[in-house]
């Protein structure tokens, strides 16, 4: 198939920039959230973020220029699949920190619950993507997206994977929200989720309790469940306005903050980086959800519109969850920093996704 | 028909929702949620900064102190008595550790010891921080340590500390003069900023008068550590300055040949320089092993120290006041000669007690001792010639001469606890009881009873002084103070504390008096007669209760405690004396009998270390020369042959 020369003329260089840009400055805080002195070899990690921000890379260009409207064909499949690659976690993942969520497959871990993410979009937007009746989306209609929602989201909590499900629940209500939904349903939803959340308390893990007790009083227990959120803010703040500068943190090269290089992936570069750091990287992610929002307005069908709603919730409800955990203002949850934090599946699914982005966008000048 | 129904029945929602005007509440939303999150950045960066920089800070550096070498002390000829060895001791970093109450276990299982989770709970209840190392046990024992290291991985946060450790080399001997140290204590801490916890102080003794000088100055490493405590690198360090060494005037072998003199004895035993006022030896009986206190003593053994009736913390030498006996009787014939109430002519009759007032005050000599001088009176320690001494004399006369003599006040040694003693005088008496002095009382202070006491560092020196001619040195026990690499950093030169105006012609009636007390017939201290050099001296035996009338049990049968204490003070050799000494044995009887021995062995000891001053060398064909000047260390041997010849000059 011979490439449309509008395909080019009207790729979104500004999105794919801000994407090549959030996953530099990742690359920058994981080599220093890793850096072990000038006489120390470069952590292998370094390493191989780059040759997925490379392999990332392709991907996001060659879904560019994917139509994607053909993601709707593929879209219960897809689904299928992301639910079997779950399923199959359970059985054989590979358990690190006490949760199971790698899939060894060889040369490569995967984390199917990065890829769940995407594929629930793809499902909801494929059943959304029909007008909605007068009056939107009635209960009944709304419990077929339920169980779309619900399989995947106990897979990922058994694991147990309490932030991936946060996602999941976050970008299916504003899927949902954004598909009209019926008003009334939106209400009485908000009323059910207010009161099922102290019966959800009862589901929690143990840990998960605790850390929800230390986030409300960190100073409780300094040393135990209440150590990640004060070192965390301890190494924000350290930042200042301008930052220790580049591998000057000693939080994160100290071993003082917890899962550096992944969750808590934002306190490093904040602290090397300063407040001026943290400006420029909120900033790229606005940018990136402003266009995201930008693009839904403006993609020709439906389908494009929802799907770039869907793809923007998840860039979104990362970034503010994962950076509210890190400063101290939501508790700690494992949510990766989307296209910074350390980890192949969700650097290449995060990218895929900003390709599939430049696809709608691009595609509204064809058809 | 069925779109008819449905419109009628919500007829709010009859629209259908576009994506617009949703995506602009999402707008919303999410611009407001961005909006908190920088303002929250905004509030940790730039308005808690300062504060967040510094718990950064504090959580990567850590100060640990290096604490100074305390200095040592030596003795004259520079051999050491005090040194610092180490000393282990287990400390834990709360913060390191994961399984506090396992680790607990397995260490109070390894240490024989049960209260290591108290004094962990003890340094969290004082607000230490989690990583400042607690120690949980000190001065552990070679098993404690061994038992310690091969299992220090399942140990994990605790570690052995390596901590100088005071050492009295040898024990018990001089005890009280080189004191002891021990913990700081909370009271010290106040007004001692740069003390802290745990910190090592001189408590007694040189040990805490010289505290300045010995401590040195400690210094202090800031280190960068990770988040489990391990050292990274040193951020900055302060060299601790270590303490300053201490020479005594002190000879260990005279030391320890007084100590040995004394045996079991109580009392105390103080040996001077009469040329430079430096102390040679100075013995308190009993004793204590300073060590004990380096180890940290237990309230067990210290309750043991303070409530033992013997009072061994004591030192007796410059803290015991006893009443000087006959050895008073010098003080007598200085003063009532030098007063002219008595010459060297002047004689009394001692029928063996003497009328005054209403009553009669006996001569130790039931039998009398006829008519004497004051030379025979001192030889044969009359009491009633020194009472004729005291009587015409009066009391006033007779303080103000003892109180020149150094007695009733402090010598001004630099030891703590140092007691004056007492010399009477009317005054004294009018502002201690509101009563006048009835001149019967002038009687029992001139044979050295009643109210006067002195102690035997006094007694010491009033030999000195007699021996030197008169003039008073402030005794000093330290000669040098030296920097570690053993440069003198001060000298402690003789310091003359007044001259007094002796007459030379008394001097001469008392030294030979002295000098036939040891040597002559019918003196009373012939034990302290040593066969080549010329000891001079005076007996002393103090009564402990007043006796009663005429009736006298024997020595022996008289239970301890009621026993005279027995005095000797003397000087030797009497032309260029180098030595003058004071001796006290508590309940010992007859001075001659139990001070006087102890005397003899310390001055036998003295010249066989230092032969005497312008000894002439040995004779042709005696073997060894003796070369060595007279300050240097002399060879242990035998005293130079030529003394005997000396002695006849």
């Amino acid at each position: 198939m011979a490439l449309d020369r509008r395909l080019v003329y009207h790729f979104d260089w500004t999105l794919f920039v801000m994407t090549l840009g959030l996953a530099g400055l990742g690359l920058l805080s994981v080599l220093s959230a890793s850096w072990g002195g000038p006489k120390h070899a470069l952590d292998p990690l370094v390493m191989r973020q780059l040759i997925w921000i490379g392999v990332g890379t392709v991907l996001m260009a060659t879904a560019a220029f994917f139509d994607y409207r053909a993601l709707a064909t593929y879209a219960y499949p897809l689904y299928a699949m992301t639910v079997v690659l779950l399923a199959a976690v359970m059985v054989s993942g590979h358990v690190t920190g006490g949760s199971r969520r790698w899939l060894n497959l060889g040369v490569l871990r995967l984390e199917p619950s990065e890829l769940a993410k995407l594929a629930l979009v793809l499902v909801l937007v494929r059943y959304l993507r029909e007008e909605p009746p007068r009056g939107g989306w009635s209960f009944r209609q709304m419990i077929f997206p339920a169980v779309l929602l619900g399989v995947p989201m106990v897979l990922v909590l058994k694991q147990p994977d309490l932030g991936t499900g946060i996602i999941l629940i976050l970008v299916t209500a504003t899927l949902v929200f954004a598909g009209g939904l019926n008003g009334r349903v939106l209400l009485v939803a908000m009323l059910a989720a207010a009161l099922a959340a102290p019966a959800g308390w009862h589901y929690l893990k143990p840990y998960q309790k605790q850390r929800l007790v230390s986030f409300l009083n960190p100073e409780s227990d300094p040393l135990g469940a209440g150590y990640h959120i004060i070192q965390s803010e301890i190494a924000i703040g350290a930042g200042g306005a301008w930052g220790k500068g580049f591998l000057k943190g000693t939080q994160a090269r100290l071993n003082f903050l917890p899962e550096q290089t992944t969750d808590f992936i934002f306190s490093v570069f904040a602290e090397e980086f300063g407040f001026a750091g943290s400006i420029l990287l909120m900033a790229l992610y606005a940018g990136v959800i402003t266009r995201g929002i930008w693009i839904a307005r403006h993609a020709r069908d439906r389908f494009g519109q929802l799907l770039a709603v869907g793809l923007t919730a998840i860039v979104f409800w990362q970034v503010a969850i994962n950076v509210g955990m890190a400063s101290g203002l939501l508790p700690v949850v494992g949510i990766p920093l989307p296209l910074v934090s350390y980890g192949g599946s969700s650097l290449i699914a995060m990218m895929a996704a900003m390709g599939v982005m430049i696809s709608i966008n691009t595609r509204r000048y064809l058809f | 028909m069925a779109r008819w129904r449905y419109y009628n029945s919500s007829k709010h929602t009859r629209a259908i929702p576009r994506i617009e005007p949703r995506l602009a509440i999402l707008s919303v939303l999410i611009a407001s949620i961005l909006a908190v999150v920088t303002v929250r950045l905004y509030y940790l960066q730039i308005i808690r900064h300062k504060e967040f920089v510094e718990l950064a800070d504090r959580n990567r550096i850590r100060i640990h102190r290096l604490p100074a070498l305390r200095g040592l002390v030596f003795d004259v000829r520079h051999r050491p008595l005090v040194d610092t060895r180490p000393s282990f001791d287990a400390v834990m970093v709360p913060e390191d550790v994961r399984n506090v109450k396992q680790t607990v276990a397995r260490l109070e299982g390894l240490l024989g010891q049960d209260n290591v989770a108290a004094k962990l709970s003890q340094a969290e209840d004082d607000g230490r921080p989690p990583f400042d190392p607690v120690t949980v046990e000190e001065h552990l024992g070679w098993q404690q340590v061994v038992s310690l290291e091969t299992h220090q991985l399942q140990l994990p946060g605790v570690s052995l500390e390596v901590m100088p450790q005071r050492h009295y080399i040898y024990g018990p001997v001089a005890a009280h003069l080189l004191g002891y140290v021990g913990e700081v204590a909370e009271g010290d801490l106040r007004h001692a900023s740069d003390y802290r916890m745990g910190d090592e102080i001189g408590k007694f003794g040189l040990e805490r008068v010289f505290e300045g000088q010995l401590r040195g100055q400690a210094g202090g490493q800031e280190i960068e550590v990770d988040s489990v405590g391990r050292r990274l690198k040193l951020l900055r360090e302060i060299p601790e300055i270590p303490g300053q060494s201490v020479v005594l005037s002190l000879d260990l072998d005279l030391q320890e040949a007084a100590e040995k003199a004394m045996g079991n004895w109580s009392g105390a035993l103080v040996a001077i320089d009469p040329n430079t006022g430096y102390i040679l030896a100075m013995v308190s009986h009993p004793t204590f092993d300073p060590n004990v206190f380096a180890n940290g003593i237990t309230s067990v053994q210290w309750r043991g120290f303070t409530t033992d009736p013997a009072h061994p913390l004591a030192n007796r030498a410059i803290a015991g006041t006893y009443p000087p006996g006959s050895t008073f009787k010098l003080i007598d014939a200085i003063a009532g000669m030098e007063d002219r109430t008595l010459t060297p002519s002047t004689t009394y009759f001692c029928p063996g007690g003497l009328y005054y007032g209403n009553r009669e005050y006996h001569c130790w000599r039931k039998q009398g001792h006829g008519t004497l001088s004051v030379h025979r009176a001192i030889v044969g320690s009359c009491d009633v010639f020194f009472y004729q001494v005291g009587i015409h004399l009066g009391i006033d006369r007779l303080s103000q001469w003892a109180h020149l003599l150094g007695l009733g006040e402090k010598s001004g040694i630099e030891l703590d606890n140092e007691r004056p003693g007492v010399m009477p005088s009317s005054l004294w008496k009018e502002r201690r009881f509101h009563q006048r002095w009835y001149p019967a009382e002038t009687l029992s202070v001139a044979i050295g009873q009643g109210y006067v006491a002195a102690t035997p560092l006094q007694m010491a020196m009033v030999a000195a002084e007699i021996a030197n001619g008169g003039t008073r040195y402030k005794p000093q026990f330290v000669k040098e103070e030296e920097a570690l690499d053993g440069s003198v950093v001060k000298r402690f030169p003789p310091i003359v504390e007044r001259r007094i105006p002796f007459d030379p012609v008394v001097l001469d009636v008392v030294r030979n008096a002295m000098c036939d007390v040891v040597n002559g017939g019918g003196g009373t201290g012939h034990a302290a007669h040593l066969d080549n050099i010329t000891v001079c001296g005076k007996t002393g035996t103090s009564q402990v209760v007043k006796e009663a009338g005429n009736a006298r049990i024997p020595e022996d049968k008289e239970p301890l405690k009621y026993r005279d204490h027995g005095w000797f003070v003397a000087y030797a050799p009497s032309d260029h004396p180098q030595i003058a000494i004071a001796c006290v044995i508590e309940h010992g009887g007859h001075g001659g009998s139990s001070a006087g021995p102890v005397v003899h062995d310390v001055m036998q000891k003295f010249f066989e270390l230092y032969p005497p001053r312008g000894a002439k060398p040995a004779a042709p064909g005696n073997g060894a020369p003796q070369a060595a000047p007279p300050a240097a260390p002399a060879a242990p041997e035998s005293p130079p042959q030529g003394s005997v010849a000396q002695r006849e000059d």
